[in-house]
């Protein structure tokens, strides 16, 4: 009795060890990729960083990412900038007044497709209801279709901090006769602020790096186009795509692609925590 | 404080902006093929003149498409368009440079510098009949050669693209099975083989997979530093892929009998002709939309065949000949805007 | 959420003066607009769905019209002769995803019970942290690694397997990678749900860490955990960047495991800008059937999701 008892005891345990072995080995492995990438990155795109990236513009021969990290600039920040508009505006309806109603769990529902859906089918999308018919690539393609991405991020994070707001507060300003919408702009967004700030940085980050949905919208250039939105925009993603597939022959294009690379990873690491920030103010 | 570092610096910005949109720039998509060339002729034309040009390299069924939905000034293509095509179109086109398409290998611990081969074997290996380097069919055109036992692994463009076009082309001229199950055109299905991203994503994975064979354009090869593929030509000689072989296939045109200058080069007659040489075309609309873009890209164009041809040779591109520069200059005046004036005078 | 309206229904109001009734009505007409601006908002987000639906049906229908079941038989996408078949994508698609899950689920799985259960409270958050931020890093960064860093590892290591080392399973491996942070994210979250006072209980009846995992956590979250993996496989399936530098391009049906084949996404990518009529339509057809295979599978995890513990994006 009293064998079996340890040795079922030492089955269970060395069971344990083994499973716990095994977790231990798979954050070793998933750790050892991510890790491996960050340093490719850095040791590839370390080396060619400096001043005269940001100043000139893309060239075959020497020049820089300039143009294509301000294009990238004004596009996330136009699209960020409508998105927060409509993706706010559609997640307060859902939280403050869409409820249990069908249509608000239609709208959940569809918003929640929007926001897995692949980014390359917004490219088409956009092609398709912008491009074609403005007659040519341009900086506002590019930016309507990083708003189709943004915007169900920003109404998913609206609608979740809306939600944390408890409903005492609502109900003590209503009685203190404040009208709904007042009680919405004033109470609930003071209250929410944090949160959907750090929804709206999160997909700002997102978009940044986006690079399937400019390829048949934005395009690229190799010009400086500061604000004309009418015309091809250079950008970021789309730079470092040609310099790594048909700029690949020009050893300097190539470390181009990894310098940009880097930047653009570390402003997306840096948004990132920049978002965790703005969420810890709020607890 | 702040604000006022935001003004200072949204006014600047704008002055500078007001700057450069004040040099317009020349809008261009299409070939990968001439890619390079272009792209080192924008570059000194926009420190010679100011006038920038951005030539978007997306291939060269994206340049007949883009220029066709008038989204660009000017489109480039490797494969030309027909008489009818262009008339349905209302466009024209013109070829701008020529150059080589070569076959390039790479087996590790092979030391010879180059193979032979014929077309026929070569469409054999791209439609996966020949599958290792000591295959019979290979040894019969290299008997000085000791062949190692290694896999064939046939590398091809992954997108549209001219480059794509010479080399099933020639392929389907040469055979008759290749032409019945691939045929030619700018995006085919391969039986075999791995598809890589355009000129340098090809060159690239050649040099880096052993027993890899694949076509790229002439100047990536050099830059690989690759070995070359020897082919025979229509005449049964062995060539070698130089400038001076394309050269000679390139003689051969004529291009004031083509009607819309319509000429494929491959598989050209002649004792010292590469056999997949092709010129590059450029594509615009012989109704400008916006007479200024077109008078622009013309002036660049111009530009590009008075001063463009050291550069060219120095990427391993032949330069159209002063006698076909001239027609082709020629042909512009067709070229007009809605008043009806040619857009562009000598 | 449902505050009730504040009183200005007429009745009630008799007692006040003209002025302050007419007041009210006139902020109660604010009410109204700021709910309906609101609406439209919301009501855009349907609309551009709809849109987006119905762009994709209209311009891919030539295509679907004039192949019909071929559409999904044929074994080649050869653009020269005009045969489109979805096949070698719709496989390359799945594969993909499928490869990329199995790897990536035991791994994810494995950080995600340790950090909860067995990391070092000194590390727990920092590597929490990190794994969050990782899943922010942009699929062409994937990409370029893939191509750079493993494709030619594998070429030296497996040279039989991985000739040239690009394939359907160097594509797998890659987006494994890329959707390890995000699953192990999810799953993190979704056990932390678990109250603690069960597994407090289970340790105290004396349970090893894995038999608290095995028996109290897992079987409380499965769903939860279900739908993280189903999310991660629907970012696979459309994943395009990380995919096109690696999967080798063949435009064949392969059924192979390491050959070279495509996915819908990497065809549209390489192929969309040089397209026109019936190969434009045909690629806007693929994008179409992504798109049906993405909303089905997310579609699935929601249900998963909703059925467990919260709402995980």
């Amino acid at each position: 009795m009293n064998t079996t008892t340890t040795s079922l005891y030492r089955r269970r345990k060395r069971l344990n060890q083994l499973v716990m072995a095994a977790c231990l080995v798979a954050t070793g492995i998933g750790f050892l990729f991510l890790f491996a990438i960050l340093f490719t990155l850095v040791s590839k795109g370390v080396g060619s960083i400096s001043l005269s990236i940001f100043t000139e513009r893309t060239r075959m021969t020497g020049g820089g990412l300039g143009n294509a990290i301000w294009g990238t600039l004004v596009m996330t920040c136009v699209a960020t900038v409508i998105g927060t508009i409509v993706g706010v505006a559609a997640g307060t309806w859902l939280a403050e007044y869409g409820g249990k109603r069908k249509m608000a769990k239609v709208i959940r529902f569809i918003n929640d497709v929007l926001l897995s859906a692949p980014s390359i089918i917004v490219g088409l999308f956009i092609y398709a209801v912008v491009v074609v018919p403005m007659g040519n690539f341009s900086a506002w393609a590019g930016v309507l279709s990083l708003t189709v991405i943004i915007v169900p991020v920003v109404i998913r994070s609206t609608e979740d901090m809306m939600q944390l707001i408890p409903n005492s507060l609502r109900e003590a300003a209503a009685a203190l006769g404040a009208h709904r919408w007042w009680i919405i702009v004033r109470v609930c967004y003071s209250g929410a602020r944090a949160g959907i700030m750090t929804g709206i940085l999160l997909g700002f980050a997102r978009i940044s790096g986006e690079t399937a949905p400019l390829l048949f919208t934005s395009l690229n250039s190799n010009q400086w186009n500061f604000f004309q939105l009418n015309n091809e925009m250079a950008n970021l993603p789309m730079t470092i795509y040609q310099n790594m597939t048909i700029n690949s022959f020009i050893p300097d294009l190539v470390s181009l692609a990894w310098a940009g690379a880097l930047i653009l990873t570390a402003a997306i690491l840096i948004l990132n925590i920049a978002a965790r920030y703005f969420s810890r103010q709020r607890s | 404080m702040l604000k006022q570092v935001l003004a200072t610096l949204i006014s600047g910005s704008l002055v500078v902006a007001v700057g450069a949109q004040a040099q317009d720039t020349i809008t261009g998509a299409g070939a990968t093929f001439p890619y390079p060339v272009y792209s080192q002729w924008a570059d000194a034309y926009q420190d010679e003149t100011g006038t920038g040009l951005n030539y978007q390299a997306i291939g060269s069924g994206g340049g007949i498409q883009q220029i066709t939905a008038k989204t660009v000034t000017f489109g480039a293509s490797d494969a030309p368009m027909t008489k009818e095509e262009l008339d349905e179109n209302g466009l024209m086109q013109w070829p701008m440079v020529m150059g080589g398409v070569v076959a390039a290998f790479h087996i590790d611990g092979f030391d010879g510098e180059s193979l032979n081969l014929d077309g026929e074997t070569l469409a054999d290996i791209y439609l996966g009949n020949i599958s290792n380097w000591n295959d019979e069919a290979i040894a019969e055109l290299n008997p000085d050669v000791e062949l190692p036992d290694a896999r064939i692994t046939p590398v091809y463009r992954a997108e549209g693209s001219g480059t794509n076009f010479l080399f099933t082309n020639y392929l389907s001229k040469v055979s008759q099975d290749f032409a019945d199950t691939v045929g030619e055109g700018k995006s085919v299905a391969w039986p075999a083989g791995v598809g890589a991203k355009a000129n340098a994503g090809v060159a690239s994975q050649i040099g880096s997979t052993n027993g890899a064979i694949g076509y790229v354009e002439y100047a990536y090869a050099a830059q690989n530093e690759l070995s070359l593929i020897h082919l025979e030509n229509s005449d049964g000689n062995v060539v070698e892929p130089s400038m001076e072989s394309f050269m000679a296939a390139a003689s051969n045109a004529e291009w004031d009998d083509a009607p819309g200058m319509y000429l494929v080069l491959t598989d050209q007659p002649g004792a010292d002709s590469w056999p997949i040489t092709g010129a590059s075309f450029i594509l615009m609309h012989k109704e400008a939309q916006d007479a200024e873009a077109s008078r622009r890209a013309l002036e660049f164009f111009d530009w590009a065949y008075a001063n463009g041809n050291e550069m060219a040779q120095s990427l391993d591109y032949v330069p159209m000949p002063d006698n076909v520069a001239d027609m082709v200059r020629e042909s512009w005046s067709e070229i007009q805007g809605s008043n009806g004036d040619a857009v562009w005078q000598q | 959420m449902a505050t009730t309206n504040t009183a200005e229904k007429g009745s009630g109001l008799g007692h006040l003066s003209e002025a302050m009734q007419k007041r009210l009505r006139r902020k109660a007409q604010i009410d109204v607009g700021f709910e309906r601006v609101l609406f439209g908002f919301a009501f855009a987000v349907l609309l551009l769905l709809g849109a987006i639906i119905a762009s994709l049906i209209v311009s891919s229908w030539p295509a679907l019209q004039r192949y019909g079941v071929d559409f999904f038989t044929e074994n080649r996408w050869a653009a020269n002769v005009e045969v489109f078949g979805a096949l070698p994508a719709i496989y390359g698609t799945l594969l993909t995803s499928i490869i990329a899950i199995v790897i990536a689920v035991p791994i994810s799985f494995g950080i995600a019970i340790f950090l909860t259960e067995r990391c070092p409270g000194f590390l727990r958050q920092p590597l929490s942290t990190l794994i969050e931020l990782l899943a922010g890093i942009p699929s062409i960064i994937y990409g370029m690694w893939g191509m750079e860093v493993l494709a030619p590892l594998l070429r030296t290591w497996f040279p039989d397997v991985f000739p040239a080392g690009t394939g359907l399973a160097t594509a797998g491996i890659i987006l494994a990678v890329m959707i390890i942070p995000f699953i192990t994210a999810v799953s993190r979250d979704v056990i932390n749900t678990v109250p603690s006072v069960m597994r407090e209980s289970a340790y105290g009846l004396g349970c090893t860490t894995w038999e608290v995992a095995r028996q109290v956590i897992l079987p409380s979250v499965k769903g939860g955990l279900v739908g993280g993996v189903v999310l991660g496989l629907g970012r696979a399936l459309g994943e395009t960047m990380a995919v096109t530098f690696v999967i080798g391009n063949n435009l064949f049906l392969n059924p192979t495991l390491t050959g070279q084949g495509t996915s819908i996404a990497a065809l549209i990518a390489n192929q969309f800008s040089e397209s026109d009529g019936t190969q434009r339509s045909a690629l806007l057809a693929l994008g179409l059937i992504l798109f049906l295979i993405t909303f089905a599978v997310l579609a699935f995890a929601r249900y998963l999701l909703r059925n467990s513990t919260g709402r995980h994006a």
